[in-house]
């Protein structure tokens, strides 16, 4: 059964009749008679922004033959510059696609509304197509005198000023003002607070990635001090769990895996970089100077081996060692991977387009790709060190070793369980500088013009009183005029708390991308991030203690017909959670955690031959060598990731694979989770271990089977909760039989108390593990 | 209650759908919601394509993928180049070589002899098309098979050439094939996904296949390929703990689903209710899934057509049968993907056993479909990644050689929904090293293929990072002299 567009009602909902901003969520699929994205309810805004309304048509469906690619440009007319559109056309020199003022002799809105459709724009070949509404929002942008202004992600970050409201109580901090003015103006109420207890295990799987704990939440519960809250944050602050979950979307940016990445995957061994990104996040580095050390801490003046450690970030990236490969296709490839992540992980633009040709939508040259890549492109390396099979290189050229004596006295904090010899890829340049050239079509084998280290002006003019290296780099991304980093990165957290970004595109804030849903208050948060010295634990703490994310996550029917994706924030965040916060739940609950920090990544339970089936049968990974003990049962950002065989619990949850660097996880619901949380065994041994253990605290059924849901949910279960639970117990009590019960007990290496009485234990393992399935039990609510 | 908490999700799906989703905001909560249906496609295209529905009366309905993993020597199999035994021993002439790049495997041999084939090539069928005595069950079936010779790609290396001919693009993290036709189409079967993928070993020598490889990318995951394996767990997760019986499994169900509606009456959260039903299209694969892989109901005559091996689980005859039944069952994609074809070196010997390995199991698929009246919606392919090189690759004697990567040019076969039976597409040069006509490069190849299933692949389109992606990127062309 298919829901198909014609079964499908046009129902007018009226969200906000005023805001211009929100027009882009009044698009409607299609009825039978109107055009996709075409809905007959929309209302012209009485002024037309051209940022809002006018660049987003422009970008989408003209740009790509009319915009900054000289390529592809047709007809020599390009519509992204005021100066080029308004200018007499090249064929036409009679006529000049916009007219301010006049849209009955400009040709832009003669060709997008000509019946002829040798003549329609964009045209019907190019399988684009205007609605009715965008070519009445271009029509009127024309007669309102066809004003252009930069695009909000290149213009300098202002300090926005505090927006008035009328429930000035409600406000908890500055970024509840900005959020309830919006909700006002829409004639909408925030939610509620939510209770202590989904609070508690909301607040507490943010900053840590844990649940809290039965102790924490009756501290919680008791305290009654009006500051609480804000008491409670302070201390996950504080743990070393809150470097840990930090880490985790820092680790899918920066592309960070356990093998190589290519064919036959081998060992890597770039973990203590991973080590000193908790580092870094528990010592609260300001940010500026945690990614200047990843870029650059090489460069530094004097720079020592922890700075050094840290540029491993860039060395994170896929290393090739299929045999015969040509080697300066490889290293091409790094360094281009390493010019892409500088776009997408630290400036939320899409750089990457711009390797073969200049971009088609964003004001990127393919000349200002290769200046930045030439920022890279002096690293002593080569495509290919080593062949699989062959000498196994842990790490590659340049690389850095790593002795106990150091870890002893200076990189304490790398977790390094034993004495073998311990090396990580890092940067370091060449002597002589290696020449840069623009690649043809970004071919290896086809250079062209030479550049040299650069930066896109569109974006912020390359100082002269920079170096021209990667510390100069660095210092232009902070560079207090610099429009995106900060707005970038404040975004980026925002998407860690509240399940999506204020620009919903994290990786893309170009002409692309979506439109911030509350420009100001993302440049508010930028501003102030910046002028206290990109403070982390500050800004995650503003977020976490404001009356905005403090709220309840219920939908009434009402908001979920007038918002469902929550984009005005009249709700709190509900989500299902990582899939590494989801094993680390299931760990954490039954007591079975292993609470170490960093070291060398570990391999739980995997279902058999993943590995196996899909090898050659060269390299260290061509077979699974399950760990056991205590290694079984460490948090979820430590399973080894071979990355052409990912862990297939954490992808099947949407981790990522880390193939390139990411900045957003799809969150999707599907039956193959359903299948992990049912029979992984990891969540069936856990089920077991906390049955056994609620047993022998001599508690009652009643009792073991309401700690077992605080303990995993995180709140106390309702009566009717309680008695579907007790009710299913006592059902399954009655139809357990012994060698049924050995059976189900014998799933993982935990060992079983000896004195067990295997049919009880079985059975309140089987009401365990249907807690673990609870909807609410993998979800922030 | 079971049942009400089903229908209460449905209707708030609805609900859901009518208020929410038709505003084509896209939403990380609505892809789930969009799919009523285990593993059906979900999301429309641009140009207005529901899901499940394809531009044009497709010619097939679904694929069969017999990925020959490593590379097969065109010149051993199908590409008979009668001058390369003439000239063997003899130096490839440079005006043939071009500017050819070489791997790093031969770029520092001091010279490049040419290399006949070892074996004998006889002509079959209505096309007379040349096939090899490696092939002889192959060669039966030549009418009802379309070889091209004149393929093409880009890569040199197995990695991206891999993935280039997976997923339209050198560089991982594209979705693939069988990703793009589950987004496309949607599933047949409510049990079972849209794309799955089978692996075999093979003998000869082999490289690695990676489960990136049947990636979903930057689409819904629930189009990702889901690999089906040998032995008691054919899909990860799928069977209850031992101890557990279906009629408790279903008790747990019934429990879960009244207390996620606990929640759901509180939340109101439409995640809930697709929840729920997930784990209801879980339980139904838990049945669905083994009765497809259970093949021991199946008659002597369709053992004895796919070879004894096919009731050995993993090989590659009994994953053809697999597939032919999971084909029958709805599925839109089977990838098979078959190790061993890497023959560098000892090529002889070893392609002899590694074509042994597949010949019989690959016709028997063709002819088992056909009996069944399935061909004629089923495309079948087989074919690698690229070619080998006509000259060898190390020492040349009298019995033994190897070959090279070689991205140039390389025979694949179709057969089924929309392809031309019995016809030879293209032509290579008399040394096997160029194509002399009608050359058909990845992306075309890509067009042809979704063209053949009813799909635009200007088409179909989704857009990620700002940016338009297509299976065929930006070019691919229609290979119209080979469709029915």
């Amino acid at each position: 059964m298919y829901f198909k567009p014609t079964h499908m009602l046009c129902l007018p909902v009226k969200i906000l009749p005023a805001g211009r901003l929100f027009l882009i969520i009044l698009i409607f699929v299609s009825c039978k008679h109107l055009e996709p994205g075409e809905s007959e309810i929309r209302e012209l805004p009485d002024q037309v922004s051209y940022n809002f309304d006018i660049r987003p048509i422009l970008s989408d469906k003209c740009l790509s033959c009319h915009g900054p690619d000289a390529n592809k440009r047709k007809a020599d007319l390009r519509l992204d510059l005021p100066e080029s559109a308004y200018q007499a056309l090249k064929e036409h020199p009679g006529a000049h696609a916009i007219v301010p003022g006049n849209p009955e002799i400009s040709s832009l809105y003669l060709s997008i509304t000509a019946k002829d459709s040798a003549q329609l724009m964009p045209p019907p070949s190019s399988n684009l197509k205007l609605t009715r509404h965008e070519i009445a929002l271009l029509e009127r942008w024309i007669k309102q005198g066809a004003k252009y202004e930069k695009h909000w992600a290149f213009t300098p970050i202002r300090k926005s000023a505090l927006p008035g409201v009328d429930n000035e109580t409600w406000c908890k901090n500055e970024i509840d003002r900005f959020v309830l003015s919006k909700l006002e103006q829409q004639d909408l109420k925030p939610n509620l607070e939510t209770d202590k207890e989904r609070l508690l295990k909301r607040v507490s799987l943010d900053l840590t990635g844990l649940p809290p704990t039965l102790a924490q939440m009756d501290a919680f519960l008791a305290d009654q001090r009006p500051d609480a809250y804000e008491i409670m944050v302070d201390q996950f602050l504080q743990q070393p769990a809150y470097g840990e979950k930090m880490a985790l979307h820092w680790l899918d940016l920066a592309r960070y895996a356990d093998s190589h990445g290519y064919q036959d995957d081998g060992y890597r061994t770039q973990w203590p970089w991973r080590d000193w990104v908790i580092h870094a996040y528990n010592k609260n580095m300001p940010y500026n100077e945690f990614v200047t050390w990843q870029l650059a801490g090489d460069l530094l003046p004097g720079a020592g081996k922890e700075q050094l450690l840290a540029t491993a970030f860039n060395r994170n990236h896929k290393i090739t060692e299929e045999g015969g490969v040509i080697p300066e296709e490889y290293r091409t490839m790094y360094v281009s991977d390493r010019t892409d992540l500088v776009g997408k992980g630290l400036m939320g633009v899409t750089l990457e387009c711009a390797r073969c040709h200049d971009h088609k939508y964003d004001p990127f040259s393919q000349k200002d790709y290769y200046q930045l890549f030439a920022f890279f492109n002096n690293v002593k390396e080569v495509g290919i060190e080593s062949v699989i099979g062959g000498p196994e290189t842990y790490a590659k050229q340049p690389l850095m070793e790593i002795s106990n004596t150091e870890v002893r006295q200076l990189l304490h904090f790398i977790n390094k369980p034993d004495t073998n010899r311990l090396i990580v890829s890092v940067m370091g340049d060449l002597d002589t500088i290696r020449p840069t050239r623009v690649l043809n079509r970004g071919q290896y084998d086809m250079p062209g013009d030479t550049v040299v280290p650069g930066t896109p002006a569109s974006i912020l003019p390359f100082p002269a009183a920079y170096p021209a290296n990667r510390l100069g780099l660095a210092k232009w991304l902070f560079d207090p005029k610099h429009p995106l980093t900060a707005r970038f990165y404040v975004n980026l957290l925002w998407q860690e708390f509240f399940g999506k970004g204020l620009v919903k595109t994290t990786g893309d804030f170009g002409m692309q991308g979506e439109l911030p849903s509350h420009p100001a208050l993302l440049d508010w948060l930028a501003y102030d991030f910046i002028q206290h010295n990109w403070n982390i634990k500050r800004l995650v703490k503003m977020m976490v203690t404001s009356a905005t994310y403090r709220q309840s996550g219920e939908i009434s029917p009402d908001k979920l017909a007038r918002d469902p994706e929550n984009i005005l924030l009249a709700r709190g965040p509900r989500y299902r959670i990582a899939a590494e916060l989801i094993r680390d739940l299931v760990l954490s609950s039954s007591g079975l955690l292993n609470k170490s920090i960093g070291g060398p990544s570990v391999k739980p339970y995997q279902p058999p031959g993943l590995w196996e089936g899909a090898t050659s049968g060269r390299g260290l990974l061509s077979v699974y060598q399950q760990d056991h003990g205590t290694l079984l049962y460490r948090r979820g950002m430590y399973t080894l990731i071979k990355r052409t065989v990912p862990p297939p619990s954490m992808i099947i949850f949407d981790a990522s694979n880390r193939d390139i660097c990411e900045v957003k996880r799809l969150k999707t619901n599907t039956p193959l989770q359903a299948l992990v949380m049912m029979n992984d065994p990891a969540v069936l041994e856990a089920s077991r271990v906390l049955a056994a253990r609620l047993i022998n605290e001599k508690n009652t059924p009643e009792q073991a089977i309401n700690k077992a849901f605080r303990t995993i949910v995180c709140r106390k279960p309702t009566a009717k909760e309680l008695k579907i639970l007790v009710d299913y117990h006592q059902k399954i009590v009655l139809g357990m039989k012994e060698e049924q019960a050995v059976k189900l007990l014998s799933v993982g290496e935990y060992p079983l108390p000896e004195n067990a009485k295997k049919k009880e234990l079985a059975s309140l393992m089987r009401i365990v593990n249907t807690i673990y399935n609870l909807e609410e039990t993998i979800t922030k609510s | 209650m079971e049942k009400e908490v089903i229908e209460h999700g449905f209707s708030m799906n609805r609900r859901r759908f009518f208020t929410g989703v038709g505003m084509g905001i896209g939403s990380m909560a609505l892809g789930s919601l969009l799919m009523p249906d285990l593993f059906s496609g979900s999301g429309s295209t641009e140009t207005g394509l529901a899901p499940g529905i394809p531009h044009f009366a497709p010619k097939a309905k679904r694929v069969i993928y017999l990925f020959q993993n490593g590379a097969p020597a065109q010149q051993e199999l199908f590409d008979y180049k009668p001058l390369l035994r003439e000239m063997t021993g003899k130096e490839i002439p440079a005006s043939v070589r071009g500017m050819q790049r070489l791997t790093g495997m031969t770029a520092y041999q001091s010279s490049l002899p040419l290399v006949g084939s070892f074996v004998d090539f006889k002509q079959y069928g209505q096309s007379r098309a040349w096939i090899s005595d490696l092939m002889p069950y192959t060669a039966k079936i030549a009418d009802d098979l379309c070889f091209i010779q004149s393929m093409y790609t880009e890569a040199i290396n197995h990695d991206p050439a891999l993935t280039f001919l997976q997923s339209g693009a050198q560089q991982g993290n594209r979705p693939s094939m069988g990703a793009w036709l589950s987004y496309g189409l949607g599933s047949e079967n409510k049990n079972l996904p849209a794309f799955t993928v089978l692996l075999s070993r093979g003998i000869g020598n082999g490289q690695g296949v990676y489960s990136k490889l049947w990636t979903n990318g930057f689409l819904d995951s629930v189009h990702q390929g889901v690999q089906f394996s040998k032995g008691e767990d054919p899909v990860l997760y799928l069977k209850d703990a031992e101890g557990l019986s279906r009629g408790e499994r279903r008790d747990m169900l019934d429990k879960l689903a009244e207390l996620n509606d606990l929640s759901y009456q509180e939340f109101g959260d439409p995640e809930i209710a697709s929840r729920i039903k997930q784990y209801e299209m879980a339980y139904r694969m838990q049945t669905a899934v083994p009765d497809v892989m259970d093949l021991s109901k199946e008659p002597d005559s369709i053992v004895n057509l796919y070879g004894p091996d096919c009731l050995v689980p993993g090989t590659f005859a009994a994953n053809c049968l697999l597939a032919r039944k999971l084909s029958e069952s709805g599925v839109r994609f089977v990838q098979l993907y078959h190790q061993g074809w890497d023959q560098h070196g000892n090529l002889p010997f070893e392609i002899a056993k590694q074509a042994k390995d597949v010949d019989q199991a690959s016709a028997a698929l063709v002819t088992d479909l056909k009996q069944r009246g399935l061909l004629d919606e089923t495309l079948v392919i087989w074919g690698g990644e690229f070619g080998r090189t006509s000259y060898t690759q190390g020492k040349l004697s009298m019995d033994n050689y190897g070959r090279d990567h070689h991205p140039r040019c390389f025979s694949i076969w179709m057969a089924g929904g929309g392809v031309k039976p019995g016809i030879v597409h293209g032509e290579t040069d008399e040394f096997g090293y160029n194509i002399a006509k009608d050359p058909v490069h990845v992306h075309d190849f890509h067009a042809t293929v979704l063209h053949m299933l009813g799909l635009n692949h200007e088409q179909l389109i989704f857009k990620h990072q700002g940016r338009r992606y297509r299976l065929t990127d930006v070019s691919g062309k229609v290979v119209n002299n080979i469709l029915v």
